[in-house]
């Protein structure tokens, strides 16, 4: 019943919001990069755009992950209080919004600087389009496939750093008699990030892109995916009790500080190892594809311009997205973030040693695999999600349990 | 003029129109708002609100979901335990301060402030002091029990009860101090008969004050159970319903699947079945509590 009153009080504020806004100069940008190396990424952004004069970018960050994030976001463009422009992940995040016509179409800035000539791999541009017509603009690309280890650890408990997913669980007893964790994680979508990890890097590409893209039940029942599910069992035996509840940048710092031997993560836990002044290939090491197979998805984020009444703010928009796909723009916030750009014409020779790995594993586009977020709807992936924590935290749940749960929703899938 | 009685529409016409606003509020946004949410939970709407009926397919789905299912059984052991655990601790208290005891005051407030903190705030305070790294296993280990075990927030079966006690700690207060109230309102002539005829202070309060208190009962009943329902806070502050799904509440699976997933015919559907839930408990009760013909008893 309080979601009743809680939608008329969204309401009634919206009203009262979208009557107050006049000013077409101040355009209020929300995201969610808020842990140390994000928050750097995106005063680049704010820098770059108030540089620009006229205009000027009101940062509205939202404490918290995505999880937290969107439906604030979104719930505020729904109640017709819309911001002047959000981020969101690159893939399905906006499809209803995008399909509701509630965000500013950018096909003819798009066709102006010709996006497509440049922005590689062109997945990512796609995935902004509906209809044809261009509703987003990627800034960066960002993928899960990573696992993140502290090499002196390892020495320190008398076996060498591990080169792929088996080393690291045959390390284990020998880390956790150190009283150190083998593998440090935390919150629900952190878990199921090792899922989606292990699913590319155990199971391989063929059955990641069946799974992802055609929905395919017959292969989420066969043998490769029973290995995935038996690394997945694997891991929850690695992980600490204390997991529970976690955040992403806490667990990255039990790995940097030598609490914890490695963390299976995406590419924006390289921004905190840079932030704490840790450099590539000595105080860490990045294992792509956790040592097995090197492939990488093309997530990323994306950033939204909801519709707007007022030419002017459409005219502010559409400089922000010009300036985001900018080569300058493109290189200083893709350094101080961690990703990789989205232009293939640029330079990024000052990006260190993990992120040229990234740089040269993405120019082949075989590896390149589609993202969660582009192949499957925010409802699929939540019931994956549920699946993978619920897995993860009860290791009385067995494997083919499991796997007849995990065909159940790709036969749903849509 | 003076001696004719007004229409009978505009008898008390101020206070009728003093009550428009009240009543429009609870015409749309109570009943407006309940049968919206009911419609459309026959609808495949996913982020927007779509007509598109699909018969009982969203409650079909809700129960397969096992975090469905989880998730009505915490809230079915959370009711109970915190709904007698509070009751009864909390008129215990409430007996024991009642006692002419001196510091009452200080104790009273003390035993208030917990309910003067948000749930959150709660929550994050029972997640420190639970947590094995940190938490009361920490501090016992330390102190020599090296195989102390104290897990509740990380062991999926115990996770529940540890929100029951975060719940309690918070709630008690505030019925201690109802039950309290009712208890200062009991006429010390009845206290005085009762030892008259020499029947045991627990008897006393077990046959006679309990009895009388019924209407104090009543609303903190309603009261307690108003929370219940609509736990939400403290479990996302506590564990976010972990570990894995072993602590979700309906309302946190309510307002996953409409905000962040983008499902609403599925949040909707489980929100009709909790209010379906809460329907079904509510109107039995309030037909025998609030029927006319128990005017003249105590309870209004």
């Amino acid at each position: 019943m309080r979601f009743h009153t809680g939608f008329a009080a969204l309401f009634a504020s919206s009203v009262l919001f979208s009557a107050g806004s006049a000013g077409a100069v101040d355009l209020e940008v929300t995201h969610w990069w808020t842990s140390g190396g994000e928050a750097a990424a995106a005063k680049v952004l704010a820098e770059s755009y108030d540089k620009l004069g006229g205009d000027k970018w009101v940062d509205g960050a939202i404490a918290g992950s995505g999880t937290t994030a969107r439906p604030i976001i979104v719930s505020r463009i729904l109640g017709g209080n819309p911001m002047g422009a959000t981020q969101l992940n690159t893939g399905r995040d906006a499809e209803d919004l995008v399909k509701a016509g509630l965000m500013t179409d950018l096909s003819e800035l798009a066709a102006k600087e010709g996006w497509a000539d440049f922005i590689r791999p062109s997945k990512l541009l796609d995935a902004c389009k509906y209809e044809g017509k261009i509703y987003c603009v990627p800034v960066n690309i960002h993928s899960w496939q990573w696992m993140w280890t502290n090499p002196s650890v390892f020495k320190d408990a008398g076996v060498n750093p591990p080169a792929n997913w088996k080393d690291l669980v045959a390390a284990a007893p020998k880390l956790k008699e150190k009283g150190v964790i083998p593998l440090a994680t935390g919150d629900a979508w952190q878990v199921d990030g090792i899922f989606r990890v292990l699913l590319a890097a155990i199971g391989g590409k063929e059955l990641y892109l069946k799974i992802a893209e055609k929905k395919d039940a017959e292969a989420a029942a066969g043998p490769e995916m029973k290995a995935v599910l038996q690394a997945f069992a694997e891991a929850r035996e690695l992980a600490d009790p204390g997991y529970v509840g976690r955040q992403w940048n806490e667990a990255t710092s039990l790995v940097l500080t030598g609490k914890a031997g490695a963390q299976v993560m995406g590419d924006w836990a390289q921004s905190e190892f840079g932030t704490a002044g840790k450099v590539a290939g000595t105080d860490y090491d990045c294992l792509p594809g956790l040592g097995v197979y090197p492939m990488l998805d093309t997530g990323g984020d994306a950033f939204y311009f909801p519709k707007s009444d007022n030419p002017e703010v459409t005219k502010a928009q559409l400089k922000l997205a010009s300036m985001l796909v900018s080569k300058e723009t493109q290189v200083s916030f893709n350094l101080a973030k961690g990703s990789l750009p989205i232009r293939g014409d640029i330079d990024l020779n000052t990006a260190n040693a993990c992120m040229q790995k990234g740089i040269k594993i993405l120019a082949d586009s075989n590896n390149v695999l589609p993202a969660y977020e582009q192949a499957f709807s925010s409802d699929t992936q939540g019931q994956i999600e549920d699946l993978s924590t619920e897995f993860f935290a009860d290791k009385n749940m067995s494997v083919d349990d499991a796997q007849a749960r995990f065909v159940e929703i790709i036969t749903e899938a849509q | 003029m003076p001696n004719k009685r007004p229409f009978a529409p505009l008898r008390n016409f101020n206070a009728k129109v003093a009550a428009v606003p009240m009543i429009a509020t609870v015409l749309v946004v109570f009943v407006g708002c309940t049968l919206w949410t009911v419609v459309y939970s026959f609808t495949s709407s996913r982020s927007l609100p779509v007509l598109d009926f699909v018969g009982f397919d969203q409650y079909e789905r809700l129960f397969r979901t096992t975090r469905w299912n989880v998730a009505l059984k915490n809230l079915a052991i959370y009711g109970v335990l915190s709904l007698v655990f509070s009751l009864v601790i909390g008129f215990i208290l409430a007996a024991l301060m009642d006692q002419k005891i001196r510091f009452e005051n200080t104790f009273r407030t003390i035993f208030l402030y917990p309910h003067a903190l948000s749930f959150i705030v709660t929550g994050l305070a029972w997640q420190w002091i639970l947590a094995p790294t940190f938490g009361i296993q920490k501090v016992v280990r330390d102190l020599g029990f090296e195989t102390f075990e104290f897990s509740l927030l990380t062991n999926s079966r115990y996770t529940i009860y540890a929100i029951v006690i975060a719940g309690l700690w918070q709630g008690t207060g505030l019925v201690m101090a109802l039950m309290l109230a009712g208890l200062r309102t009991v006429d010390d002539e009845i206290w005085k008969a009762a030892r008259v005829d020499g029947i045991p202070a627990w008897k006393t309060y077990v046959f006679i004050i309990i009895p009388m208190m019924r209407p104090v009962f009543v609303t903190t009943l309603v009261i307690i159970a108003a929370a219940i329902v609509k736990i939400y806070d403290l479990v996302v502050a506590m564990t976010n319903g972990g570990p894995g799904i072993a602590s979700e509440v309906p309302a946190k699976y309510v307002y996953d699947l409409m905000f962040s997933r983008g499902n609403l015919g599925q949040g909707l559907a489980a929100s009709t079945i909790m209010l379906t839930t809460v329907l079904i408990i509510l109107v039995p009760w309030a037909l025998m509590e609030f029927r006319p013909t128990n005017r003249k008893g105590g309870a209004k």
